[in-house]
């Protein structure tokens, strides 16, 4: 089993008419995925590749209960409210793909969701795809990409990056290694789920045997990480690639993403590099090298059963 | 972005937090009728946004207005951390019984916006912390619920300050904790928080960043502080060459073609997206390559924005050749860069074949891409060549160091 979607996993895309929205819905619905409904207030009657349009979310959960899940495409000034309108009509995983949304915002969406046991990935991610199974979200792009880049297997991977998310599936296809599920989980300072609140679902997860991640400048999510590996003695090998190194001399300077910047030393990737090590974690200096560790580590694991 | 100490007491002042009479001096004149309207004892403190002021002696004191401008000659010339002041502030010198520390930030961990507390103000709030832990609070607080004074007592409270001294930093704190809220801050801090001979309390510094997101929300806010739009309130001011990235960016809305930095070697890097840009940026410097810049280019952009970012970094001086890079990307076109790096080439009387040290770019619509590429006879790789090795194929064409 994949973790968080699958085969079997209906939901929904808000902002459904906005260019970026129609592309995202072609390209999951190629891939399989089950989009019960759409939403653009105003809007309701059309429809978008044969996905109805609707102008409420209620109006959807009414017809047939509340789908598994949202993908979020509304620009930044109206996520809020879609967010709410998910959680309070009962969806439990929110994909929000919207960026430049303000961190108080996306506090206020995390500590909804936190209150009615809802999921929040994102906001500013690509979404998250179980190869072979079913994708919600702009990850991989349109489904023949999306195949080249992805293949079912064992790996569970989490990034900081969408972009590097496929980069990162891409290398581990080319070198044999599938993957489980792949989590493009945001670029902002503040996001709905980290590396340390999904490890639990991979540790649970009887299809995924190692994890890669990519990480960056910037926060405490790695060493979160770090302190869920060594406390949890997670079953898991944990390979990570840190991008953004040359950040470490630049303090006060913001690259890439919203929530990538070196202020104090817990931001360097030399100091999250050291905590990720001291729990075990390999890390790569290059993408390339990540297949190569997740064998090496998948072999030095005891053998159990 | 973040605020100068004036611009940071002129939003205290206006959500009800006490600061001290003061103004701004650009000459010693100035500095001077500051001095004698306060009429008496001033501080005289250089307007920088980096830290550590105070150890480069751009702080000063002044018991008269001659002195005051004495002292600004003095602050003026110093440059702290390389950067230049804006201005000189003139405030009145208080007489000081005791000093607090107030912060709210956000919590990343906890994904909720916490109060920091400290009875031990005026020092490094991160030595207080390593060496006496009881003295600094931690209290976090909804987003959701409405802010009340329940959450600035405690903050309060927890390092065992009661009596009036509680009941007068309360709504202070309360006050801070607001103006953190609704003006999107990522981070609003007093040090020192004084508590003056009279019992009173004043925000002696202040130190406030906001976060870039909101710049649009609060537009009016910084009209009001007199903040340029053009201002990015970085580490350091903006180059001529990073103002024209932004303008050239800014200038058609499909897609991103932008957030250029200028660093001064010879390689030129078109390259994305987010987390691309970041990893290919190491992998030139890790090959001992020289960036001229750093850039990046997402969400499919125009031919056209590509073109301009192409002949903008092929124009800066000391630019060799330039290496286009990028992950596997399934939302932005290879044909539609590969178009717009040969037009920018084009434009900047390059010859493609020659300029372009390598195209890394793998993805969606990669045949079209490389078959544009191939007619005019440019070095193009797919995913099959690493973004590492393909950042050294452009280090070694340039002649540097190589792998």
């Amino acid at each position: 089993m994949s973790i968080l979607i699958s085969r079997d996993t209906t939901f929904i895309v808000q902002g459904i008419t906005g260019r970026e929205a129609v592309n995202l819905v072609r390209e999951n619905l190629d891939y399989g995925a089950r989009i019960v409904g759409g939403v653009t207030p105003g809007r309701a009657g059309r429809e978008i590749y044969g996905v109805p349009v609707h102008d409420c979310v209620r109006d959807i959960c009414q017809q047939r209960g509340a789908p598994d899940g949202s993908v979020v495409c509304v620009p930044p000034r109206f996520t809020r409210d879609a967010v709410f309108e998910a959680i309070e009509n009962g969806i439990r995983l929110i994909v929000i793909v919207t960026e430049n949304i303000p961190r108080r915002q996306v506090a206020q969406m995390v500590e909804l969701a936190a209150l009615r046991g809802a999921r929040i990935i994102g906001p500013n991610c690509l979404g998250l795809i179980a190869p072979g199974e079913a994708k919600m979200g702009g990850i991989g792009g349109p489904a023949a990409n999306t195949r080249q880049a992805y293949r079912k297997g064992s790996i569970g991977v989490m990034s900081r990056s969408g972009g590097m998310t496929t980069e990162i599936a891409s290398t581990l296809s080319a070198a044999g290694l599938g993957q489980s599920t792949c989590i493009s989980i945001g670029g902002d300072a503040i996001v709905g789920s980290t590396y340390a609140e999904l490890m639990p679902l991979f540790e649970a997860d009887a299809q995924t045997e190692a994890i890669a991640i990519y990480s960056e400048p910037g926060g405490r999510m790695e060493a979160e990480l770090a302190a869920w590996v060594s406390e949890q003695k997670s079953r898991l090998p944990v390979v990570a690639f840190m991008a953004g190194r040359f950040m470490d001399e630049m303090r006060g300077m913001r690259f890439g993403h919203a929530g990538t910047i070196v202020e104090g030393v817990e931001d360097t990737t030399a100091q999250k590099i050291r905590r990720m090590e001291a729990a075990g974690i390999s890390v790569a200096e290059r993408i390339e090298e990540i297949p190569d560790l997740l064998r090496r580590r998948l072999a030095e694991r005891p053998t159990e059963k | 972005m973040r605020f100068y100490e004036y611009e940071s007491k002129a939003l205290f002042a206006r959500h009800g937090l006490p600061t001290g009479a003061g103004s701004l001096a650009q000459t010693a004149e100035q500095a001077r009728a500051a001095a004698a309207q306060i009429g008496g004892p001033v501080v005289v403190k250089s307007q920088v946004l980096s830290g550590g002021r105070m150890k480069a002696g751009a702080v000063q004191f002044a018991d008269t207005p001659e002195a005051a401008a004495r002292q600004f000659e003095a602050v003026w010339p110093i440059r702290v951390n390389g950067e230049q002041p804006r201005a000189v502030l003139v405030e009145a010198k208080s007489a000081v019984a005791h000093e607090f520390f107030a912060s709210v930030t956000w919590d990343g961990r906890r994904k909720l916006p916490v109060l920091l507390f400290s009875d031990m103000g005026g020092i490094d709030i991160e030595e207080v912390a390593a060496q006496h832990p009881a003295h600094l609070s931690r209290t976090h607080f909804s987003t959701l619920l409405p802010l009340t004074e329940r959450s600035a007592k405690e903050a309060v409270a927890a390092v065992g300050i009661s009596g009036g001294d509680l009941n007068r930093l309360t709504p202070i704190v309360l006050r801070l904790a607001q103006l953190f809220l609704d003006c999107d801050l990522t981070l609003a801090e007093i040090n020192p928080l004084a508590k003056l001979a009279d019992g009173s309390f004043l925000a002696l510094d202040g130190h406030v960043e906001m976060e870039a997101e909101a710049r649009g929300a609060q537009q009016a806010l910084l009209a009001e502080l007199g903040i340029g739009e053009d201002e990015t309130r970085q580490a350091r001011p903006p180059t001529d060459f990073e103002r024209e990235g932004a303008r050239l960016n800014a200038a058609d809305h499909r897609g991103v073609a932008g957030n250029v930095v200028e660093f001064d070697g010879d390689l030129g890097l078109v390259i994305g997206a987010g987390g691309g840009s970041l990893t290919l940026f190491d992998a030139v410097r890790r090959h001992g390559g020289r960036p001229a810049n750093y850039c990046e280019i997402g969400g499919n952009p125009s031919v056209r924005k590509t073109r301009n970012l192409t002949r903008l970094i092929l124009g800066k001086p000391g630019v060799g050749k330039i290496a286009v890079m990028m992950n596997v990307v399934s939302n932005t076109r290879v044909d539609i860069v590969a178009r717009g790096v040969i037009l920018g080439c084009l434009d900047a009387g390059r010859d493609p074949a020659e300029a372009i040290a390598i195209f890394r770019i793998p993805g969606s619509w990669e045949e079209e891409g490389f078959r544009i590429l191939e007619k005019y006879g440019v070095e193009f790789c797919d995913r099959s060549v690493s973004m590492f090795e393909a950042a050294g194929r452009a280090v070694a064409k340039l002649g540097g160091a190589g792998a």
